[in-house]
């Protein structure tokens, strides 16, 4: 019968349309902004750097190694060393960046700095929403907007914060674990030594 | 499919006079060429496509490279027939600046048309023999070629969304010039 | 059906660019379709030159999304290449990924462990798919049917991208191959969610066969529009689905072998009118393979390591020599050519765009038909500007 794929066609489509009303699955759309669905765990949008502690100057693991300088594929990081050094996580001075700038409508997403960084000190934010009436300097973001918490680390991506805190902390251990022998026998040979001199 | 060594015989054997020669290629891979002297070119190619032992019908990539003292242009070549390949021939311009012409391989190979009209575009080879040697990638009018290694940017050329520095510097120099 | 065939005395110029004489006198009317113009997917221009209502010349124009990607490569190390290739077929980026780390591995001989191999040929059977659909759905788009088989393809194709950025962190821009295996390792947990989403495939697959292969629109305008004789297709260097259309057995996961395709039992569609109907019906059937690769491949999925423990992130110099590796993209070969000079960045670094080289015979294909069926032609040979214009 002439016209029968149509008809074919028209009951699909009559079953997709009746099914939107009863079905989730075929009414997929998101009333966004009102409604939003949950973020996938590892999405990634752009870069920030992870500070630990309270403080988020002392607290910044970002050593200036510029690495990720390098490696970024459209070179959109800018960093400058500082001239002093102030302690990292294992009490090691170490430099830190005095200007930390990432260029945002440059930048995209590849997270290959994330992935070059021997620190864990950047990682990707999951925030999107970034739109901002200046075009140039809105979108150049500055040490003090890219530095957050470890707590924000954490709530974003719990998995991997939890994979990367394991890391640290048995590297601080080890750290510890390798001051104390060394302190241990330095006391050792302090107490060795008045036996001695006492002679 | 026969070896470099076993194709060149019979490329020498079947087309007198072509000079042909084996490049060797280091890497793992192993995809050893062979370049024909442009003079014999088209009997050379008509000869892999049509003979019954290559058949090496399908041109799969046609590329320019720019080496220090003169251009170069690289085939692909795979056989669909006979399900083998890849043979890649190789074909050197004399220099760089005026003696620049190679054959084109489209008359043979209808694939080569659009990408000897990349490589005359970006690289400057001039294909003689080709139906419609125009620029692909750039615009009509467009002068250079911008794959050379020793191509220079016009200064005008802002080509960063926030051009700043150097890139900034120059454009505003040159507006300010003209 | 008959293979590409050099034993039959071919006339002079068989396969040169056809030229066409219009039928009356007057002028032809000469027609820019595009680059700013919804059906040409993306921005290309086609310099139509008519003659009443049928085509007599058509010259396409490309370069309106040309980003020097080769000569960036040359400037940034491999590494750093590797996001650009995700922006070559944007639709497509797995399978970018996949053909520059084939390369690159061809350039220096690196083995790929097996569990990596199998995703690699999961996410690329599940790119594959979601690519075939879209296509389907923009070319019934383009015919009239005002985007509900596109939407159909797109809600599908927000599940393998959820799928995507669950293992990758982006939906489309993945940058996830690296030479010698894949970036991160998928838990158990994703292997799951993607039998589930292969699982439901299978229905929407014959939804969209209920929905378009039988109707009577379609077929009118697709039947007998856009024929491609098989031998000026292989001598043109059309590959993929076009090329399977026009009859010709060529598929380089079977020629090759690349990865491990050998070990999956899967077939391949070939048409046997040669026109854009056939061209629908192949892209349909090779949906129908892509879910068989992919119920075997997740179902035999090995454990083990995702990335050769001896590849270096940074400092990566591959001896000198060079490599073409070529895989079976969704839209036809994507080969890319790399020359090392013994440095951190590529001497020459060359896309084999499949997308521009089917166009080559766009022109052949579209002479003496009417100007509402060159989009359908051109919608046929599904092309992405990004890989056009790299």
């Amino acid at each position: 019968m002439l016209g029968e794929g149509i008809l074919k066609g028209l009951a699909v489509t009559a079953r997709n349309f009746a099914g939107s009303f009863v079905s989730a699955e075929r009414l997929t759309t998101v009333q966004y902004p009102e409604e939003r669905i949950a973020l996938i765990e590892a999405t990634r949008d752009f870069p920030f750097l992870v500070y630990d502690g309270a403080g988020w100057e002392a607290g910044l693991r970002c050593v200036a190694c510029q690495i990720c300088e390098k490696e970024c594929p459209p070179k959109c990081i800018y960093i400058e060393k500082s001239a002093d050094k102030k302690p990292d996580y294992v009490g090691k001075p170490q430099f830190y960046p005095a200007r930390f700038d990432i260029d945002i409508s440059v930048c995209m997403s590849c997270q290959i700095c994330v992935e070059v960084c021997p620190f864990e000190a950047i990682k990707m934010d999951t925030e999107f929403e970034l739109s901002t009436e200046d075009r140039f300097a809105g979108l150049l973001f500055d040490r003090r907007r890219l530095a957050k918490p470890n707590e924000h680390y954490r709530r974003i991506h719990p998995a991997e914060a939890a994979e990367v805190d394991a890391r640290l902390a048995s590297e601080k251990a080890k750290a510890d674990a390798k001051a104390r022998a060394a302190s241990d026998a330095a006391a050792a040979r302090a107490a060795a030594r008045p036996a001695k001199g006492g002679d | 499919m026969k070896t470099v060594e076993e194709i060149k015989l019979a490329i020498e054997a079947a087309v007198p006079g072509a000079a042909v020669e084996i490049v060797p290629n280091p890497s793992p891979g192993g995809q050893h060429s062979l370049r024909i002297a442009p003079g014999h070119a088209v009997a050379v190619a008509t000869f892999l496509r049509d003979d019954e032992e290559l058949k090496l019908d399908y041109l799969s990539n046609a590329t320019g490279v720019d080496w220090p003292g003169c251009l170069e242009a690289v085939y692909h070549l795979y056989s669909v027939a006979l399900k083998q390949g890849p043979l890649i021939i190789r074909m050197r311009t004399v220099n760089r600046t005026d003696q620049v012409e190679l054959p084109s391989l489209t008359p043979v190979w209808r694939s080569a048309e659009f990408q000897e009209r990349e490589i005359f575009d970006l690289f400057g080879i001039v294909f003689t023999g080709h139906p419609d040697l125009r620029r692909l990638l750039m615009w009509e009018g467009f002068k250079d070629h911008p794959m050379r290694r020793d191509y220079v940017e016009p200064d005008d050329f802002e080509y960063e969304p926030t051009a700043h520095d150097e890139v900034l510097a120059r454009a505003r120099e040159h507006r300010s010039r003209e | 059906m008959a293979v590409a065939d050099n034993k039959t005395e071919k006339p002079e110029g068989w396969n040169r660019p056809p030229v066409m004489e219009p039928d009356g006198d007057g002028e032809l009317l000469e027609v820019a379709m595009g680059p700013h113009h919804p059906s040409t997917h993306g921005v290309f221009r086609m310099d139509v030159a008519l003659d009443g209502e049928r085509v007599i010349r058509l010259k396409p124009v490309f370069g309106y999304l040309h980003r020097n990607h080769e000569k960036l490569a040359e400037g940034m190390s491999y590494l750093g290449s590797m996001p650009f290739t995700d922006r070559l077929d944007y639709i497509c980026s797995l399978t970018n990924n996949w053909a520059y780390a084939l390369a690159v591995e061809k350039l220096t001989g690196q083995e790929v462990p097996e569990r990596a191999e199998y995703l690699r040929v999961i996410l690329g059977e599940l790119t594959r798919f979601q690519n075939h659909a879209s296509s389907i759905g923009f070319l019934i788009q383009e015919m009239g049917a005002s985007g509900t088989p596109l939407m159909y393809a797109f809600r599908e194709r927000e599940k393998i991208l959820d799928l995507f950025e669950a293992l990758t962190g982006a939906r489309m821009m993945v940058n996830y191959m690296r030479f010698g295996g894949c970036r991160v390792d998928a838990s158990a947990a994703w292997l799951d969610a993607a039998r589930k989403v292969v699982a439901g495939l299978p229905a929407f697959t014959g939804e969209m066969d209920r929905l378009l292969s039988t109707n009577e629109i379609l077929m009118a305008r697709t039947q007998g529009i856009g024929v491609l004789r098989p031998e000026l297709a292989v001598n043109a260097g059309v590959t993929g689905p076009m090329l399977r259309a026009s009859g010709v057995n060529y598929d380089i996961r079977k020629v090759d072998g690349y990865g491990i395709y050998n070990r999956f039992n899967f077939r391949v569609p070939l048409g046997d009118h040669w026109d854009v109907y056939d061209r629908y019906m192949i892209r349909l059937l090779e949906m129908r393979e892509s879910i068989r690769i992919l119920e075997q491949a997740l179902k035999d999925i090995p454990a083990g390591p995702v990335m050769d423990p001896k590849a270096k992130l940074r400092g990566f110099r591959p001896k000198p020599g060079e490599a073409y590796g070529r895989i079976e993209a969704p839209k036809g070969e994507l080969g890319f050519y790399l020359i090392s000079d013994g440095g951190p960045n590529p001497y020459r670094y060359r896309v084999r765009p499949p997308s521009l080289i089917n166009l080559t015979v766009l022109e052949d294909m579209a002479l003496g038909e009417n100007v509402a069926d060159v989009v359908l032609i051109f919608g046929s040979v599904d092309i992405v500007l990004g890989e056009v214009d790299r």
